[in-house]
């Protein structure tokens, strides 16, 4: 067995008496790579927070390398080599990859002044160990989002770390970084870093990972190597019930639904750069899915159609309808909603409670002369808390509080309570724990059941052959394939039908 | 868990307008009480004192919460006065006056709107110039000369009458409160302001025209200027290009303090109301105690500063 190279025994966190953490054991051997996984509000991010010194616990210890130690705030546990890369990246856009990746330790001559050559020359050595062939002189924000993650490790491997903490690192990456930032953790490995690596799909647990631990509210449920344990014993332990992950469909009845007048079509559409000449068809009581790698255009499809983004040329058509979308509000008097693609800017206004969130489409409907009937409105929010099981305190708690999946059932919530004849959802369950997932799955077969139409647009490929009648697969800006269900055989089957498109 | 321990905090925050009000009322109604401090002349004084900051401060609450600031509010009461004052003295009527007088600030607020949302430009920089271009303006008409209004109905209608021992001008201030508290909290309006402050991009999102939300915050934030150079007229009983001089600095801080947030998606008119009252008793309290201006300006600045720190402190 390889070396140890950090213990946590016995960590219990509370805040205000609710118990997060409860003695929690977490091991971490040199050069592994460990999966932490849990649903949202299992404690993952707390446990983190406790090992990057953010947060101290309540009881229980720490050992590095043997030894106790306390980490009183992140600066002492930088200087035990412990580093997180977060989903929201820490790096100044203005600056160079150099000045990013030195800041705060800036090599400086004998006055005090930087040693640009010497910066440039070491993030450049820095940069290769991980083997990137970025240049040190670019600018952070002309970066591509795997590129930029890429900046933010390596300036980890500068600070010397030991322990690296990714937290979601593949949800805003392609495919191909996705492979790049794999190679990078192999390479890590074989240094001797070790790497904490928490995420949602369980794909890439089975890639990457060499053990598991799962923690369920708060507690410590399977610590295991990942060649001993399967995906349904993670699930299981995950949401402590035995929950399959549904794969299909029951009996897909697209062809009568194909039979009546579209509610949705989209001919010929076009938005420079974009994407050009897409042509499809939503009937009532469907679920069209959308895929496509990073880059093939359907978030803007989806933004076009609900009018954000500006059309070329093309037309949308509402039953049977010539449909002039100029703006979102001009889509939604069509009966269009969208859930969109990154549900804390987009979807959400943070700082706003869950009622507020929750009727701003539709608050004119519950208006008197502009007066707002504060009653009706507190009545139809706490029906769709009831019916989407939104955890919370009240209706008047802000939305920031609440957990991934709670707060994407807030979203989906409000276009519920906006009731539109088309629903397009933007990768509906990214960041959402498992159990929100098949929930939200199930809404989406409801609204389905109620003749309503629904695009999903997804990168999550078992949650899109769950729940489509048919799917559509862009590249580059192009549709590139149509696919009934049907003829989809599992989910292998539609991964190749994107990556040879 | 931590989010408790957040919203807690928020709270305590949320309501520390309150909590200064009543330490700083208490202190001067102590010190100040030989002096006549708590009398009803000297508390209807205040009243009146502060009556101008408490309705831009009402205009300047819808603005400030769509993450937005008007710098120009203390010129349009300048330019308001004036142009109200001359059609008085043409004899035209308090009802085409009174229309002048909004619509002058009405005008101003929709150049700052247009301006802001149509060339994207910071309404920090636009009011900042607007501010000098309207002051600029009401000198150039009025040849830096008070316009005197004799018209004593509009005098009292708008300054110095009293209903029943209160003064007109508290009353309007109540009533530009009472219209501004409901727009705020029970009208879709409000709800778009702070939706637009707290993240436009997902006000977008949902549909908001955020541009037009952003546009009528000054519209709003005009008029009431525009309504408060009418008062300020009457009181004086002229129309005059130093009026609201350094006004906006005093209705942003009374806002501030009354907890509405410069960043901002959170905003309130009655926290903007007691703010205001705050400054107003500092002020009163300050003359009475026998302070004089330059000591005065020290206190208030301090003040505005210590409102500025609690509201640009992150929650």
């Amino acid at each position: 067995m390889k070396e140890e190279i950090l213990r946590m025994v016995n960590i219990t966190k509370s805040f205000n008496q609710v118990t997060v953490l409860e003695n929690v054991d977490f091991d971490m051997r040199k050069g592994e790579v460990h999966a932490l996984v849990g649903e949202n509000g299992a404690g993952k991010s707390t446990l983190i927070k406790i090992l990057a010194g953010v947060y101290q616990p309540d009881s229980g210890k720490i050992f590095i390398n043997n030894e106790e130690v306390k980490l009183r705030n992140p600066i002492e546990a930088k200087h035990r080599g412990i580093s997180i890369i977060y989903q929201e990246f820490s790096l100044i856009p203005t600056l160079s990859i150099s000045y990013n990746i030195f800041l705060g330790k800036e090599p400086k001559n004998r006055f005090g002044i930087i040693d640009r050559g010497k910066m440039v020359l070491e993030a450049k050595k820095v940069l290769e160990k991980i083997g990137l062939n970025l240049k040190p002189e670019s600018v952070v924000g002309d970066l591509s989002t795997g590129n930029m993650q890429q900046v933010e490790i390596a300036k980890a491997i500068l600070e010397n770390s030991k322990i690296l903490i990714m937290d979601e690192p593949t949800s805003a990456l392609t495919e191909a970084e996705t492979e790049k930032l794999f190679n990078i953790i192999n390479l890590l490995k074989e240094k001797g870093t070790s790497i904490i690596y928490i995420t949602h799909r369980m794909k890439e647990i089975f890639q990457i990972c060499d053990r598991i631990t799962v923690l369920r509210d708060g507690k410590k449920v399977l610590t295991s190597e990942i060649k001993d344990t399967s995906l349904q014993d993670i699930i299981r332990n995950m949401t402590g019930r035995n929950k399959k992950i549904e794969v299909l469909r029951e009996g897909t009845k697209a062809l009568n639904k194909q039979s009546k007048t579209p509610l949705l079509e989209v001919k010929n559409l076009s938005s420079s750069n974009n994407f050009s000449s897409v042509n499809f068809n939503l009937f009532p009581g469907e679920v069209l899915g959308i895929t496509g790698l990073l880059g093939s255009g359907k978030t803007e499809l989806a933004q076009t159609i609900f009018g954000i983004e500006k059309k070329d040329f093309g037309e949308i058509i509402i039953k049977g309808d010539i449909a002039k979308i100029k703006s979102p509000k001009d889509a939604m008097n069509y009966g269009i909603g969208l859930i969109p693609e990154n549900r804390r800017t987009q979807g959400l206004i943070l700082n706003q409670s869950i009622k507020t969130n929750a009727v701003l489409p539709s608050l004119k409907r519950f208006c008197n002369f502009f007066i707002i009937r504060e009653k009706e409105v507190m009545n139809t929010v706490k029906g769709i808390i009831r019916q989407l099981k939104i955890k919370s305190k009240s209706l008047n708690e802000e939305v920031r509080f609440l957990s991934g999946g709670n707060q994407q059932k807030v979203v989906i919530g409000k276009w519920l309570i906006y009731d539109p004849d088309i629903l397009i959802m933007d990768e509906p369950t990214i960041g959402v724990d498992v159990g929100a997932k098949s929930e939200i799955i199930e809404i989406i077969k409801k609204m389905a059941e109620e003749g309503k139409g629904v695009i999903v647009i997804s990168s999550e490929l078992n949650e899109l052959l769950a729940v489509s009648d048919r799917i559509i697969v862009m590249s580059r800006g192009k549709m590139v394939k149509e696919l009934q269900r049907e003829e989809i055989e599992n989910e292998e089957e539609l991964q190749r039908a994107i990556q040879t498109a | 868990m931590q989010s408790k321990q957040r919203e807690m905090n928020f709270d305590w925050r949320k309501n520390i307008v309150y909590v200064v009000f009543i330490i700083i009322f208490a202190f001067f109604s102590i010190l100040l009480f030989d002096k006549g401090f708590l009398t009803t002349t000297n508390i209807l004084n205040i009243f009146r004192q502060t009556a101008m900051i408490t309705i831009m401060g009402v205009g300047m609450t819808f603005v400030i919460s769509t993450g937005q600031i008007d710098l120009s509010v203390g010129s349009i009461t300048a330019l308001s006065s004036i142009t109200t004052a001359m059609v008085l003295r043409s004899n035209l009527g308090i009802i085409l006056a009174s229309v002048v007088g909004l619509g002058t600030g009405l005008l101003v607020g929709l150049a700052n709107g247009l301006i802001t949302t149509k060339f994207k430009i910071p309404p920090f920089l636009v009011t900042l110039g607007m501010m000098e271009v309207v002051r600029g303006l009401a000198m150039w008409i009025t040849h830096n000369a008070p316009i005197p209004i004799i018209n004593q109905k509009y005098n009292n209608l708008f300054g110095l009458g009293n209903i029943g021992g209160i003064p007109i001008i508290f009353i309007w201030t109540i009533f530009i409160v009472i219209i501004g508290y409901i727009v705020f909290n029970h009208t879709p309006l409000g709800v778009y302001v702070l939706a637009t402050g707290g993240n436009e991009e997902a006000a977008k999102y949902t549909g908001i025209n955020t541009h037009k939300i952003k546009l009528i915050t000054f519209l709003i934030s005009g008029i009431l200027a525009g309504f408060a150079g009418m008062l300020y007229a009457a009181r004086m009983q002229a129309g005059r290009f130093t009026f609201g001089d350094g006004d906006e600095l005093s209705v942003i801080a009374a806002v501030i303090l009354g907890g509405t947030s410069l960043n901002g998606g959170k905003g309130t008119i009655i926290g903007t109301f007691v703010g205001s009252l705050i400054m107003g008793i500092i002020n009163n309290g300050l003359i009475i105690a026998g302070l004089d201006v330059s000591q005065q300006m020290v206190v208030r600045g301090l003040v505005i500063v210590f409102a500025v720190a609690i509201g640009s402190k992150k929650d």
